[in-house]
């Protein structure tokens, strides 16, 4: 780190500050990760927009700024958290609720579900299942070489750990509720694990909320394993406010015929930087990559994806739409890589945005390295306005101007949508989406806590 | 009901309907008939309030009102259809949700209720038979995917909703197969009735052995050079737009 980086001094200061509670708090699994992991922050620094991967997004915008403390819950934190309902009815899950990254229940920190699986706190499946932790914890980072990710290993202390064994079809969606509430600003830091075992089927939803106006930064870690011919879905649906920075890194390590799709549904957020990356680690295997992005005011949304194909036979899918209005900025960056051997890839990507102002703005680079020759990939990008026909032809059926505009955004937006495998919560989005672009709070839950309060 | 007078309509600065007059009564079914580049889908266009071309002379005048001062939506709650030659694909809008806001727009228009979910349902199941329109077609996204003859159909469909009181059909024919032509002219058929008036642009006369027309105009070059009964167009088909051309060319 060159010294002149201040953004990046603090929060090496942070982690001084604070890390004999994190030590104290968590399993002597998650510690081992530690200093090396500040070490590589330490040497490379928050990115900044020198950085290819974050090079339309300025995270010092919400990074330069004074979190003095490492959050760590008390038990009436704990007691706040177990009020929140999510009030989607029609949406049955395994449910989960995370209070600012830490897993906050006083007991019965590991629940098992039918089948023979468990979800509950990562610190304590590092305990209770340290091999199986040990196993794929921090495997499958793919040499990354991002500064936010070593700066996660090195202070995380809990998050979600989810394990689905061998032939587990999990018939309920697991929902994660990530809840940042806090009289002070905060920067949080979670890690999440999810093993899917070979054969197995789960689908995860993971919803980001914010019930505190305060100034709030995410920086969260989530690996996944998928074992061989096993089925995963990720949802994350993000609906936070303009204070709130969020950067989220999904790396998804897949086995041979397996079948992964991971979404990133984002209604709402100052700064949001979600890095999805799938690597296809054996022949046949096939992934999905989706997004919809729907921005105002001064927000930016920074869509990562990387998909490697690193054996022959796999297929992959990017698909990420977004409506940008006032004076929103969004970034949106997909990397096919084709391994040398990966012969018979089929990749395909697509990005369209809609700009509703003169002052909006969208970043969009595809980036395409193919070793192999016998491959098939295609990459698209569209940054435009409505289609005027398409306008014209709703008007000329009786529909007002202003809501032939609101049926194309949202029938626009809907193609994405359209990708989530939960009905309930599809539906739900659906209709988030079309209050999001009618200019209405579109508040996720009629929960108790309310944000604005 | 619709009063065309000495219309002229430019194009980028180029005429492309060059002092146009016509005159459409309640309960008249008109064809415009003519060759490739006259200038029939411009005016059908203009009708409809597609915002393309400039209007340099003339006035339009529907029900009594001037057209230009009615937007596209507007034009169409007060009964004005236009079927498109070339209906657009709104990926991500289902044709229910589609045609659910239209006829509540029009109904609201009126002064009327929305229909509740069941009678609009209902509705669309009772256009579907009239029309033949396959009633998957219904779940689908807006034309995406159909094929010409299907658009077509459901361009039929539509109208068959909207009961308008003047509908104008721009090349409804091109592109359908003869049984899909007979389903079509039959649907328009059936939505006729005696105070209601159509506008049939055609290239060739075979749509009008099914829609009969009171009134063929022949558009040539922005202007109709020719207006008679529904022989003239077993005359053209005869003939062919040859004749038309000399006939001009000598006058």
């Amino acid at each position: 780190m060159n010294n002149k980086d201040g953004i990046s001094q603090r929060y090496l200061q942070l982690y001084n500050d604070n890390i004999e509670r994190i030590r104290q708090n968590s399993s002597p699994l998650l510690n081992s990760f530690r200093e090396e992991a500040i070490g590589k922050f330490t040497m490379m620094g928050i990115p900044d927009r020198k950085n290819e991967s974050y090079r339309y997004t300025n995270l010092a915008s919400f990074f330069n700024h004074d979190f003095r403390n490492v959050f760590m819950p008390s038990e009436s934190d704990f007691l706040k958290a177990e009020e929140f309902r999510c009030d989607v009815k029609a949406l049955d899950t395994h449910g989960i609720v995370l209070l600012n990254g830490f897993y906050p229940t006083l007991h019965d920190k590991l629940r098992e579900l039918p089948g023979g699986a468990w979800i509950g706190s990562m610190n304590e499946a590092a305990e209770k299942f340290s091999s199986a932790v040990a196993e794929h914890y921090g495997r499958y980072l793919n040499g990354n070489n991002d500064a936010l990710v070593h700066l996660n290993s090195a202070m995380a202390c809990d998050g979600v750990f989810i394990r689905i064994p061998e032939g587990t079809r999990l018939r309920k969606p697991v929902q994660i509720v990530n809840l940042v509430h806090a009289n002070e600003d905060i920067f949080n830091q979670h890690r999440n694990l999810i093993i899917v075992e070979k054969n197995a089927e789960a689908t995860i939803i993971i919803c980001d909320h914010t019930l505190s106006p305060g100034r709030f930064l995410t920086n969260a870690v989530t690996e996944i394993f998928v074992g061989e011919n096993a089925r995963f879905d990720i949802i994350r649906i993000q609906n936070e406010h303009n204070n709130a920075g969020k950067i989220t890194h999904t790396f998804i390590h897949q086995e041979r015929n397996s079948s992964a799709a991971s979404g990133n549904i984002t209604l709402h957020g100052g700064l949001v930087r979600n890095s999805t990356h799938h690597y296809l680690g054996g022949e046949g295997a096939e992934s999905n990559s989706y997004g919809l992005y729907l921005s105002d005011k001064f927000q930016h949304v920074d869509n990562y994806v990387s998909v490697d194909h690193a054996f022959p036979h796999c297929t992959s899918n990017q698909l990420f739409k977004g409506v940008l209005d006032d004076m929103a900025t969004g970034a949106f960056n997909g990397r096919i890589f084709v391994h040398k051997d990966a012969q018979k890839t089929l990749a395909y990507q697509k990005n369209d945005s809609i700009l509703l102002t003169d002052d909006a703005k969208m970043d969009t680079k595809p980036q395409l390295e193919i070793y192999a020759d016998d491959v098939k990939c295609s990459h698209g990008a569209t940054v435009g306005q409505l289609d005027k026909d398409a306008l014209f032809y709703l008007q000329s059926r009786g529909i007002d101007k202003r809501e032939a505009r609101l049926m194309l955004m949202f029938g626009f937006a809907h193609e994405v949508v359209q990708n989530i495998n939960v009905e309930a919560l599809r539906e739900r989005i659906d209709s988030l989406v079309m209050q999001r672009l009618r200019g209405e709070l579109s508040r996720c839950a009629s929960c108790m806590l309310r944000c604005s309060e | 009901m619709l009063e065309i007078d000495n219309l002229w309509v430019a194009i980028n600065g180029k005429n492309i309907l060059k002092g146009i007059s016509l005159n459409v009564k309640a309960g008249e079914v008109h064809a415009i008939m003519g060759p490739n580049g006259s200038g029939k889908s411009t005016l059908a266009a203009v009708l409809a309030g597609r915002d393309f071309a400039e209007v340099v002379e003339g006035s339009i005048k529907y029900m009594g009102r001037d057209l230009f001062d009615m937007a596209p939506e507007e034009r169409s709650k007060e009964g004005l259809f236009l079927g498109f030659q070339y209906p657009i694909e709104i990926p991500g809008v289902s044709m229910v949700n589609f045609m659910k806001t239209a006829v509540n727009e029009h109904r609201r228009h009126k002064g009327l209720e929305p229909l509740s979910a069941s009678d609009f349902l209902k509705l669309m199941r009772d256009k579907k038979e009239l029309v033949e329109i396959d009633s998957k077609l219904a779940n689908r996204s807006v034309n995406e995917g159909f094929s010409g003859g299907e658009k077509k159909k459901n361009e039929i469909f539509q109208m068959a909703m909207l009961e308008p009181r003047l509908a104008i059909l721009d090349e409804t024919d091109s592109g359908l197969d003869i049984d899909a032509l007979r389903i079509v002219a039959n649907g328009v058929n059936k939505l006729k009735r005696p105070d209601t008036s159509t506008i049939v642009i055609t290239h060739y006369q075979r749509l009008l052995d099914y829609i009969v027309p009171d009134i063929v105009h022949v558009l040539y070059d922005g202007r109709i050079v020719k207006t008679a009964g529904k022989e003239l167009a077993v005359e053209l088909e005869a003939k062919g737009y040859e004749w038309i051309r000399n006939e001009v060319d000598r006058s």
